[in-house]
């Protein structure tokens, strides 16, 4: 699996009723499921949907930019969304989607303030591409970058509150601790546990 | 199963059996409290079973099928409705998979039905036939199963009708479907839907050969009503953009219109066509039972007790829907998937491009074959 996604894993409390928007090939949830989570997926991509049920793991195929109306509120213990914020339409609607639905939410991202990013920028002055954002800027699928702060803001104006954070390293591991300053510079990104 | 050849071939002849499955001193009891014997069963199998009978796949037909889901019975060129999807080498797999087809109760493909003699007047039942329920087919469904010794279903498959027995039967035997596969269905008919239907039965019953649902003895029947109600739900079963792509606007045998108020335009002359064929092969009667069954259908009204049958639950299922149906549009198959996600019941679904409309389930529709497949070799992985 993916770095972020052992990091996830490990925030996911065992039994736990679980919902993977942007699952993809059902990996995480197929791992959540083995150690005893039981698991939705939701993917947009026929061949996503279809590994998924490969897998055994159990997906609606739809596209969460346009909300979760098949999915009533409080139907989940918790709401996974990996790598997947930046390439929403929709980041608040979805966020406020996975409020709904459940009391604990967990979102990683990668952070677009990382000093070799803005290192990037700045000298060559061309858009950044690094291991967790790596398509150039007219394929890549990531329209909506943000860093630490910016999405710290969003989920707070969305009635969130932080109760964990994990800082990414490039290859997607967690990397040590750094002070509240430093993180949205050396931090590549982010998982996040948020409560509502 | 490495060697298993995975192209796509057909049953060739398969045969339909016959089975009296309750009698006189073991009547069907109906929801309605009624009784109902004889009932005799039409029924095909295709496949062999396995050991501890793992791979059973019960389907389920819609309004007008029969037990010749798959194979043919002496002409190849007319395979069984759901031959694009059931046999070896196909999503339904045969040569994996032990498949068991009837044909429902109030049938008339050998199933009994209101064409059935009454054992009581010796005549046939027509209108004294019972009202039945979707409840009411599944038991016929299993009863057919314990007569073969099944007591383990790996998956019941239907699509529209048969997928709503599907639904059904997940609900009243939470623990004998390991999987239910519910395609293009409803948990419960549109106003829309409801009109549909009337509009065929009031073609069928205004028909002055009807009498009365009485037509077996006197040599003649509703056959205008019943090519009517056939023509129109025909309709219903297309989308516009197949029929526009079928038909369009062009003239039947000609380039130019004859400007008169017979069968002019090719989409009359095929309507004209399908109500004429279904004639052969379908019963008016039947057609009264089997559209009411489904107005009536309507598992999740009960909240509570769909609360604590979903609980108990260990059925997973796969809703499948089509994006041009709009006979049971999307919203349908999310209905269902809403209620199930809810209750926290497994289900994956998918809304499957098709431009065929509500026929789609009949038809060779790439992604959904591969859908139906990918689950049901997963399916049979699990339990082998």
């Amino acid at each position: 699996m993916r770095g972020d996604l052992d990091v996830i894993a490990s925030l996911v409390p065992a039994g736990a009723h679980v919902l993977d928007l942007g699952c993809g090939d059902g990996s995480l949830l197929e791992e959540l499921i083995h150690r005893g989570a039981d698991g939705l997926g939701v993917e947009i991509s026929d061949d996503g949907v279809i590994a998924c049920l490969q897998r055994g793991v159990p997906v609606l195929q739809d596209d969460i930019d346009k909300g979760l109306d098949d999915l009533e509120d409080d139907s989940f213990d918790i709401v996974i969304m990996s790598l997947t914020l930046q390439a929403v339409h929709h980041p608040a609607l979805v966020l406020r989607e996975m409020h709904r639905v459940a009391r604990k939410s967990i979102v990683s991202f990668p952070n677009f303030a990382h000093w070799r990013l803005r290192t990037q920028l700045a000298a060559s002055g061309r858009m950044p591409v690094s291991p967790l954002l790596p398509y150039a800027w007219y394929e890549t699928p990531n329209i909506r970058l943000c860093s630490i702060k910016d999405f710290e803001a969003l989920a707070h104006a969305e009635g969130f509150t932080v109760e964990r954070r994990i800082l990414l390293d490039e290859g997607g591991s967690p990397r040590g601790a750094v002070t509240e300053r430093a993180a949205n510079l050396l931090a590549a990104g982010a998982v996040y546990l948020l409560n509502r | 199963m490495g060697a298993t050849d995975h192209t796509r071939r057909s049953l060739g002849l398969v045969e339909t059996q016959r089975v009296v499955l309750f009698t006189q001193d073991d009547p069907l009891v109906l929801d309605s409290g009624e009784t109902l014997a004889p009932v005799e069963v039409a029924y095909e199998t295709y496949g062999e079973r396995t050991a501890g009978d793992r791979n059973v796949v019960v389907v389920c037909h819609a309004l007008t099928g029969d037990a010749n889901a798959a194979g043919h019975h002496g002409d190849p060129e007319r395979p069984g409705w759901w031959d694009t999807l059931i046999g070896p080498g196909k999503p339904v797999d045969t040569d994996r998979l032990f498949v068991v087809s009837s044909n429902l109760l109030g049938g008339c493909q050998g199933t009994t039905g209101p064409s059935s003699i009454d054992p009581t007047t010796g005549q046939p039942y027509g209108l004294r036939f019972p009202l039945f329920t979707v409840s009411d087919l599944v038991r016929v469904q299993r009863k057919l199963l314990a007569h073969l010794g099944i007591h383990h279903v790996l998956a019941a498959i239907g699509g529209s009708l048969g997928g709503m027995q599907v639904l059904q039967w997940a609900l009243d035997h939470p623990d004998e479907l390991d999987n239910g596969l519910v395609i293009c269905a409803t948990s419960r008919l549109s106003a829309q839907n409801i009109a549909f239907s009337a509009v065929a039965r009031a073609a069928i019953m205004n028909d002055p050969d009807f009498a009365d649902g009485d037509y077996y003895a006197t040599g003649k029947g509703p056959d205008h009503g019943l090519s009517v109600a056939r023509m129109m739900a025909h309709i219903t079963y297309l989308s516009e953009e197949s029929m526009r792509q079928k038909f369009g606007r062009r003239i039947q045998d000609r380039e130019e219109p004859r400007f008169d108020l017979g069968v002019d335009f090719q989409v009359e002359s095929y309507l004209q066509h399908q109500g004429k064929a279904f004639l052969d092969r379908f019963d008016a009667n039947s057609y009264l039972y089997l559209t009411r069954v489904m107005d009536y259908f309507d598992p999740f009204s009960d909240l509570e007790l769909v609360r604590e049958r979903l609980a108990a639950t260990k059925t997973r299922f796969l809703v499948l829907s089509f994006d041009t149906d709009w006979r049971f549009d999307t919203s349908h198959s999310r209905g269902i998937v809403r209620t199930l996600t809810a209750h926290r019941v497994q289900v994956s679904f998918r809304d499957i491009p098709s431009p065929h409309g509500h026929d789609s389930f009949l038809l060779e529709v790439p992604e959904y074959h591969r859908t139906v497949a990918a689950y049901l070799d997963r399916a049979l992985e699990e339990v082998s």
